[in-house]
Formats: structure tokens, C-alpha cells, sequence
């Protein structure tokens, strides 16, 4: 892959307006690498997205001339550094247009910050006799917080079920919402289907009923605009590493009067204003929610990989990933004995299907040979496998960078499988 | 090291036409084995005629190389003494694992997994159906208590 493009650093549009994908390619030096003596085609951007330069600049750039610990010393670096990891919390802030950045917690991850809110929001709120509800879709880090909390509190988890085609019942997940449920949890975009789901209608159907709402914002971050206002969600969690970051960085989006209300779930340096042995006096947010020394590279990473997504254009890299969704569908369905598993109107860029009488990890072996990386298995949503009836898929998922070729390499692999296997 | 290495006419032969594919009832000894990673579970149900093992048959779905293998081993350890079936279960171990592996005893067809361990990924495809087998053996339970392995 060429980076000698003779396109300006901001020129990531085409005459007409749309993303430029061999432009941004040039930005992610992992796109040059050969996998099997063949050029990398990387399809698994759901699982994690690759790094662009900018990122990994930024990072550098804070290691060689800034780290030093955050919110304790006197010196230049513990200052300069405390600015500059305060600083990524007001770009994450802005991103998703939170009211304060009191509202934006530093977590490892999106699992971490479902974790917090289980166990902070749950081990005060949650009661015996008590619903949480989430869907038959979700990842596992959207479940198995909840099956724990619920344990602890002897509350019951609910999910409320799909469509053959992906979607969620929403009438289903209406009569779900009784007088018990105390909490919704649901994820944005759904890791192993692509089905985006209807969270405005859903959020309004929770609220109406006074039951505040979380959505797992992983598979959707970055590839729609996420305001956090407008959806009116009151928890919102993301991982930095589904967003060009690195991994190790996430966030929790609280509203700020649901925050302040919770305890703190773990103890230590950085989440306390004074500790005597007796007892100690908690920090204010967002601190509370942090303890020990958070990962400062990572979430400067990660405010480097949201502005270069707005740089790239949200809206712009959308329409890009829905135009890729659209040829790999149609493209797809022309393989023999290859059969879509989620096929809701609305997507996002994930594609996961089967091909008859062969395994998706045979699939996905001979594949890897051709230098194509796509994921295989239950994708943590075994749930979802389970409606089905299936072991395990093949999933596409595409990123900023993906292309129309990369879907015809898939293709191409794809024959040679079938080829394998005659 | 190329994808028909792993992918071997046996191997193929083997995952279209599994032999000893179903379960034993009533059984001497059964076990369930999974691999989580891929959410593939195995059972294998097995009789015995004093210290042999007689007969032997799996269930279950997954991937080519872990159906060619628990056909494989069903064809490779039918009518062994149960001494014998140890010493392969070592064998297909390191066959599976150690680097240019020279097996202490003939292996048969089972050296078609040979490729397997070019093939990191993919070593407990081919291994669950061995860990398995060696659960049963090891804890001959009634049905109601079948152990269960993991390859994780």
C-alpha cells in the first residue's frame, strides 16, 4: 500500500463527498503488512479496529516527552499530563455530546464499564423481586453483569426475543417492561448480526415506564453519530480499541444525577478526597469511578482516534461502511450454499453467514491461508447462536478503511473454500 | 506449510463420512468434551470386553478436523487393550504438540493429523475428541454423571 497519494492530509472525500477508503488506508501502516505471503484483508474490525497513524503519533508523542503520573505532582510532567488525560475526557465528551465531563468515566473497556454499573448501579439499586431486561442478542459483557447482580440481589434477568430475521420483538420487549423491570440494557448495534437496533423507540418505551436504559454502545461508536442527549440513554459504554484506539481504554457514560447517586465499586488512590483508617471521603465525579492510576496513554490514544474520525467525517465513513454492507450482501448471496444469518433492515457494517456442510472455522483457517482475517465462532453472543440453532458463524465487519476489493478478496476465498472442500 | 496439509484427503474423506457417528446405549462409560472457542461439543460413548476396548462411537457437531478426528480415533482405537489406547492418546498428544514428533508407535491414518500442528489454532479441534475419550476412560461413569472436559 502505497502512503504517497497525492491527496492533501485532510483530502479524505472524493469529488462527489465520499470517503476516500485508499486514502485512509495510507494512515494505517498495519494495511501494508503480508499475511501467508498475500496482502492483508482485514474483515474483523468488529472484533477490533486497526490503529492509524495519528494514534499511534499521539501516544508516542505523550510517552516521549509528557507521562508522568496524573492528578498528584507539582512538577511540569504530572501537570502536563493531567491536562492532557483531562483533555481526551472533554474530546470524549464533545464526541458524544455529553452535558459535563463529570458525565464521562475512563474505563478498561466496555465490559469494565457494563461491570460498573451491575455492580455500582445494581448493588444499590437492585432488590429481590426485581427485573433487569436486556434482549436475546447481546454480547455476553451485556449478560453476564447482570446474571451476577441479579444473583446478589435475588432479582431475575429477562431477555426479551428476536425476529427469524435478527430484529428485536419490540412489541415482545414492550409487554417485557413491567412494574419489576428496574433497568434496560441493550446493546446499540449487535456484535454478531449487525442489527441495529431501534434504541430511540426503545428508550422512550423504558422511560415512559421510569425505567432508566444502558445501551452497549461497542459495535456502534464508530460507524454512526452517537449523541448521547438525543438518545436520552442514561448509561452508555464504548471501548476505545472498536474506534482506531488502542485497546485497554473504554468509557462509561453516565447521566450525571444517576452518577452521583451510586457508590463507588472500587477503592483506592485517585477515588478519595481523604482517608483516614476509620473511613475515607470519596472523590467527585468522575473520579469516584476511577481508582488507581487509569491507563493516561490509552485514553489520549483514544481522544487522538475520535478526532480523527470527526476528521474523517462520521457521517461520511457511515455512508461508506452502509455501501460496503450493501455490495458484500448482494455479492454473498450469490454463493452457492451460503446462507446470511441476520438480515435486518437496519445494519451496520457486520455480516455473518454460514456455508452449507462447512464449518465456519474451516472456513476461517482457509481463509486466513489466503491472508484474509474474518471471525468465526459464537462471537461472545452464544445466545444468539443458540436461536439459531447454530454453532458458530463466519463474520465479515468492516471499518473505516475497508473496501470494495477486500469484499471481492472474500469472495475469491471464499471459492478457494468451497474448491477445499469439493 | 499449505492449506492441504491440514486439509488432507482423509482428513476430507473422514469429516464427509464420519465413521462410528452416533451413540452407544446402553454404554460402559461416556463423556462430553467442549471447546469453548468454538462453542463445538463431542460425546463419546465406548463398551468394553474385559480389557479391551470393543467399540466405540461419537456424537456432536464441529468443525472438519475435529469430526475427521473423532472418526479417526474411533476407527484407530476400536478392539485395542485399553493399555494400547493410552499409548496412542500420548502419541496423538505429541504428534499434536511437540515439534517433529517421530511417534514410538505405528500411528496408521492418524498420521494425517500431522499437518494439524502447523496449524496452532486449530490443535484442540483436533485434541478434543482425545481429551474426551481419556475422560471416559479414566472416569467410567453411569450416563447421569458423565464427566464433561474442556479443551480450555
Amino acid at each position: 500500500m502505497s502512503a504517497t497519494l497525492p491527496l492533501p492530509a485532510t483530502g479524505y472525500a472524493d469529488a462527489n463527498g465520499r470517503l476516500c477508503a485508499e486514502r485512509v488506508r495510507a494512515d494505517f501502516p498495519i494495511l501494508g503488512r503480508e499475511v501467508h505471503g498475500r496482502p492483508l484483508v482485514y474483515l474483523d474490525s468488529a472484533a477490533s479496529s486497526q490503529q492509524p497513524r495519528a494514534v499511534l503519533d499521539a501516544v508516542e508523542r505523550y510517552v516521549t516527552t509528557t507521562h508522568a503520573n496524573v492528578h498528584r505532582g507539582v512538577h511540569v510532567l504530572s501537570q502536563d499530563a493531567t491536562a492532557a488525560f483531562e483533555g481526551a475526557r472533554e474530546t470524549v465528551r464533545r464526541f458524544i455530546n455529553a452535558r459535563s465531563t463529570r458525565e464521562i468515566i475512563f474505563t478498561h473497556g466496555t465490559t469494565e464499564a457494563i461491570n460498573l454499573v451491575a455492580q455500582a448501579w445494581g448493588g444499590a439499586q437492585l432488590r429481590s423481586g426485581d427485573e433487569v431486561l436486556i434482549t436475546h442478542l447481546e454480547h455476553h459483557a451485556n449478560i453476564v453483569p447482570w446474571q451476577m447482580a441479579c444473583a446478589r440481589a435475588g432479582a431475575t434477568l429477562v431477555a426479551a426475543p428476536l425476529t427469524p430475521n435478527g430484529e428485536l420483538d419490540v412489541e415482545a420487549f414492550a409487554a417485557l417492561l413491567v412494574p419489576r423491570t428496574r433497568l434496560v440494557a441493550l446493546a446499540h448495534v449487535s456484535n454478531a448480526l449487525g442489527t441495529v437496533l431501534p434504541v430511540a423507540d426503545l428508550i422512550a418505551l423504558a422511560h415512559a415506564r421510569g425505567v432508566p436504559v444502558l445501551l452497549d454502545g461497542a459495535q456502534a461508536i464508530a460507524h454512526q453519530r452517537v449523541d448521547v442527549q438525543q438518545l436520552d440513554c442514561d448509561f452508555y459504554a464504548f471501548s476505545g480499541h472498536k474506534i482506531y484506539a488502542p485497546t485497554g481504554i473504554g468509557v462509561l457514560y453516565g447521566r450525571e444525577s444517576l452518577l452521583a447517586a451510586m457508590p463507588p465499586w472500587q477503592g483506592g488512590g485517585d477515588m478519595i478526597l481523604s482517608v483516614a483508617i476509620e473511613r475515607s471521603t470519596f472523590n467527585e465525579l468522575p473520579w469516584k469511578f476511577e481508582a488507581g492510576t487509569p491507563n493516561i496513554s490509552g485514553a489520549i490514544g483514544l481522544g487522538a482516534a475520535l478526532d480523527y474520525v470527526d476528521t474523517l467525517g462520521r457521517e461520511r465513513v457511515a455512508a461508506h461502511e452502509q455501501m460496503l454492507l450493501q455490495i458484500a450482501t448482494a455479492r454473498l448471496r450469490e454463493v452457492p450454499g451460503l446462507t446470511l444469518i441476520g438480515t435486518a433492515r437496519d445494519k451496520a457494517g457486520v455480516i455473518s453467514f454460514t456455508l452449507a456442510g462447512i464449518h465456519p472455522h474451516d472456513v476461517g483457517t482457509i481463509l486466513d491461508r489466503e491472508g484474509i482475517a474474518i471471525r468465526t465462532g459464537h462471537h461472545c453472543a452464544m445466545p444468539v447462536m443458540t436461536y439459531y440453532g447454530l454453532p458458530a458463524t463466519v463474520r465479515a465487519s468492516f471499518g473505516c478503511y475497508s473496501t470494495a476489493a477486500d469484499i471481492e478478496a472474500l469472495l475469491a476465498g471464499l471459492q478457494r473454500v468451497r474448491e477445499v472442500f469439493a | 506449510m499449505e492449506i492441504r496439509d491440514l486439509y488432507r484427503d482423509v482428513i476430507l474423506d473422514h469429516n464427509r463420512s464420519p465413521r462410528n457417528f452416533g451413540r452407544l446405549d446402553p454404554a460402559d462409560a461416556e463423556a462430553v468434551g467442549h471447546n469453548p472457542l468454538c462453542g463445538d461439543s463431542l460425546s463419546v460413548t465406548v463398551r468394553f470386553e474385559g480389557d479391551r476396548l470393543s467399540e466405540l462411537r461419537f456424537n456432536g457437531q464441529g468443525c472438519a478436523i475435529s469430526v475427521a478426528s473423532a472418526s479417526l480415533m474411533s476407527e484407530a482405537v476400536s478392539g485395542r487393550p485399553l493399555g494400547e489406547v493410552e499409548a496412542l492418546y500420548r502419541e496423538v498428544h505429541a504428534l499434536l504438540t511437540e515439534p517433529a514428533h517421530v511417534p514410538g508407535i505405528p500411528l496408521g491414518k492418524l498420521m494425517a493429523l500431522a499437518g494439524v500442528r502447523e496449524f496452532p489454532a486449530r490443535v484442540k479441534c483436533a485434541s478434543l475428541c482425545w481429551h474426551t475419550l481419556h475422560a471416559a476412560l479414566t472416569r467410567p461413569a453411569h450416563p447421569s454423571a458423565a464427566p464433561a472436559v474442556s479443551t480450555e
